[in-house]
């Protein structure tokens, strides 16, 4: 029976109460540290170009992170931040969606930006923030976002992108809806996909978003990267219950927990949600259990809050490594070209650095451009004055002074 | 034309935007079927849909956060908060979303397609929770447009001016006059410019200056001081970010003298900024203080309300301390 709460009741008289790890929701595994499918897994359709572009785009990220890490160390850009230890949940998540899907990430997706085509000299201009970054040098290292690419720019408040991908989907899914029912009436073309951290899944927006996307049934696939952090904060410090997933089911959402360093589960999980996605126009949530490997980011030092032994534990369970594995015994990959690439792409990436670092800052105008389609009076005013000021201090000024007209 | 209340108004030129854009959305707590608290989005769902004009779980971030999505996917998103004194929880996605869209991505994404409507202001009993003035919060913000109208037809031409901008706009409704106020209002479509202030009415000895409901007591306020043989020029500002600082400045160098009145609390009220500014840009000119007439610096009170407000007889005390220094 239903009735106006929209709550099958299921009459009990038994008074008994339901624990909050009930649920105890499966993690799907597909692919064993060793490589091999396991026994009962079934390995997702995916073909030797698609893997290939996987494995190679996780294994950039992991040469940029390392190099670009060292670049912050070196006082070369103030900050950095790296996504050791979920290069295979991000990359293979990515990898299962259409180029034209939106990606709505947190900060740490550097992977499936590059994963989209993002090349090595624009990850370079955003973080030198140079005239070329297309973010105009207003934010910080790591904040990326190309419209080209459907990949929304970061904003570094926590967890805001989450009701937005909702309202995002929620767009994409109108266009398939039959205005006279209401109903969906044909496939979606693309739906948005939004990650976020097991940290965000604290802040009020994750609830809201979550809400708003089972109610009014938008087509947006959450992707929460559980990796045991947020910051300093370990998880059993930050929710109880049965993870990330267990909010999904709460909310009235499809659900499914994946081994985020598993390529092959996050690729099948991902796919297969999507597929929900585009002929139900509903959400879904996909909760991968991964591990940070490294610090949150260039201004913390999570030696001060895990212990040697947890980090070599997880160390010991590479995504990249476990995925190379895969690729070795499928034939699809040789150990010395691999080595060899590796070699080129350091040697690529420090070029590009140093090219990056030398293109000029971004022109004064840039200060009032973009805050509105067009500068309004007072800031036209404010803009003038400013002008005037440096055009009298040029010395005091000298990324600007000279290029002012 | 048409004789419309303030709710029509709205609601026609709700009515308009849903026509012109298949892809427009009115969503909000209670705004579906319900046609919301106040019922400015009456049979607007029958029209065009539930899946167009929709009721929201009660979240007010969760309202604003699908609508920054919905907008940046390039649908109209037509966002309700039920009252001002409810869009704190919202304040994040506004203050650090909406506003900062387009500037962050350096034009790769923006929000230009975002109106949110919110009815603000007192005058109904509805005591702290119903009835604040939140405009100077926002008007903090680089990034964000807002505008208040006074009567129907700036109503209608200002919301669809809201609507048709490339940029995030917060429009304050003045809920003591949805429906006290009444005029004649075109059936059709048009617009009036943002960031334009009116003058309602000339004069040479003071100008006065308010927005909103608040045209109202100040044009009370003035008839008391034609009685007295003091001629006010009467404007009405219309848009709070960005304002017509020009406008002003160009009354108060003929008049001399200005009296800002405003509901919201004195401190940091947006007739600070506007003293502030006209003070430099009218120094020479200017014959007594600036004066301004607003809510006390305490929360909206219920019971005494009628002494809290800044009423006619509180504004004429003004512009007679104005020019009797």
């Amino acid at each position: 029976m239903t009735n106006p709460n929209n709550i099958s009741l299921n009459i009990s008289h038994a008074l008994e109460f339901i624990d909050g790890h009930a649920l105890n929701i499966p993690t799907l595994k597909i692919l064993s540290e060793d490589g091999d499918i396991l026994d009962g897994a079934t390995a997702p359709d995916l073909d030797k170009e698609t893997a290939l572009r996987i494995y190679s785009t996780m294994r950039f990220i992991r040469l940029l992170d390392e190099r670009m890490q060292a670049a912050q160390r070196q006082g070369r850009i103030s900050f950095y931040m790296q996504c050791l230890g979920e290069e295979a949940a991000i990359t293979a998540s990515a990898a299962a969606l259409k180029q034209e899907d939106m990606i709505m990430a947190q900060y740490r997706e550097q992977a499936a930006l590059h994963y989209r085509g993002f090349s090595l000299e624009q990850f370079m201009n955003q973080l030198f923030s140079n005239e070329k970054d297309l973010g105009k040098g207003r934010q910080m290292p790591v904040h990326y976002g190309s419209n080209e690419l459907h990949y929304l720019t970061i904003s570094s408040p926590l967890g805001t992108q989450i009701p937005q991908a909702t309202g995002y989907a929620y767009g994409q899914k109108l266009k398939h809806i039959d205005a006279q029912s209401g109903e969906l009436s044909s496939e979606i073309d693309n739906v948005t996909i939004c990650y976020f951290g097991e940290g965000a899944a604290s802040e009020g927006d994750f609830h809201a978003g979550l809400n708003m996307a089972a109610v009014h049934k938008a087509p947006v696939l959450f992707f929460a990267r559980n990796n045991g952090y947020a910051i300093s904060t370990p998880a059993d410090e930050q929710f109880k219950g049965d993870g990330i997933a267990s909010r999904g089911v709460g909310y009235g959402i499809k659900t499914i927990r994946v081994d985020g360093a598993d390529t092959l589960a996050v690729y099948a999980a991902t796919q297969k949600a999507r597929e929900i996605a585009v002929t139900t126009g509903e959400p879904v949530l996909i909760e991968s259990i991964a591990y940070r490997l490294g610090a949150h980011s260039t201004s913390d030092d999570p030696s001060g809050y895990r212990t040697k032994d947890e980090e070599a534990e997880f160390k010991s369970n590479c995504p990249v490594a476990r995925f190379k594995a895969w690729l070795l015994k499928q034939g699809w990959l040789n150990e010395e070209e691999d080595e060899a690439q590796k070699d080129k792409i350091r040697e690529e990436i420090l070029a590009a650095l140093k090219v990056a670092e030398k293109i000029q800052k971004p022109a004064l105008e840039e200060l009032v451009s973009d805050v509105y389609d067009t500068p309004i009076p007072a800031l036209q005013k404010q803009y003038e004055e400013l002008k005037e000021h440096i055009k009298q201090h040029p010395d005091a000024y000298p990324i600007t002074a000279g290029r002012i007209k | 034309m048409a004789k419309m209340n303030m709710l029509h108004a709205i609601n026609s030129a709700l009515d308009i935007t849903m026509a012109e854009h298949p892809q427009a959305c009115i969503f909000g707590e209670d705004v579906g079927y319900f046609g919301g608290v106040f019922r400015a989005t009456s049979g607007l769902q029958e029209k065009y849909g539930k899946h167009r004009v929709f009721n929201t779980p009660l979240t007010e971030q969760g309202i604003l956060g699908f609508a920054n999505g919905l907008a940046a996917f390039g649908a109209p998103a037509l966002a309700e908060i039920q009252f001002a004194d409810y869009i704190f929880p919202a304040f994040d996605q506004i203050v650090n979303e909406s506003a900062k869209f387009r500037y962050r991505s350096g034009n790769e994404f923006n929000v230009g397609n975002l109106t949110i409507r919110t009815p603000y202001g007192g005058g109904i009993a509805g005591g702290l929770y119903h009835s604040q003035s939140p405009e100077a919060y926002f008007a903090h913000t680089p990034g964000l447009k807002l505008v208040v109208p006074r009567n129907p037809y700036q109503a209608k031409g200002l919301l669809r001016a809201c609507i048709k901008d490339d940029n995030p706009v917060i429009f304050f409704e003045p809920k003591r006059l949805y429906r006290a106020s009444t005029g004649e209002v075109p059936e059709g479509d048009y617009t009036i410019e943002i960031g334009k202030a009116e003058v309602v009415k000339e004069g040479k000895d003071v100008t006065v200056l308010a927005w909103g409901a608040q045209m109202e007591i100040i044009e009370q306020a003035a008839a008391k001081a034609e009685e007295a043989g003091i001629s006010c020029e009467i404007i009405d500002l219309r848009s709070i970010l960005p304002w017509d600082a020009e406008t002003i400045a160009k009354s108060v160098t003929k008049t001399g003298r200005l009296v800002i009145s405003h509901e919201a609390p004195i401190t940091n009220g947006f007739g600070a900024e506007i003293a502030a500014t006209i003070q430099k840009e009218c120094f020479l000119h200017l014959e007594s203080p600036i004066e301004r007439v607003c809510g006390l610096d305490t929360p909206y009170p219920l019971a005494l309300e009628k002494e809290y407000v800044p009423d006619a007889l509180k504004v004429f005390a003004a512009i007679k301390k104005s020019v009797e220094f």
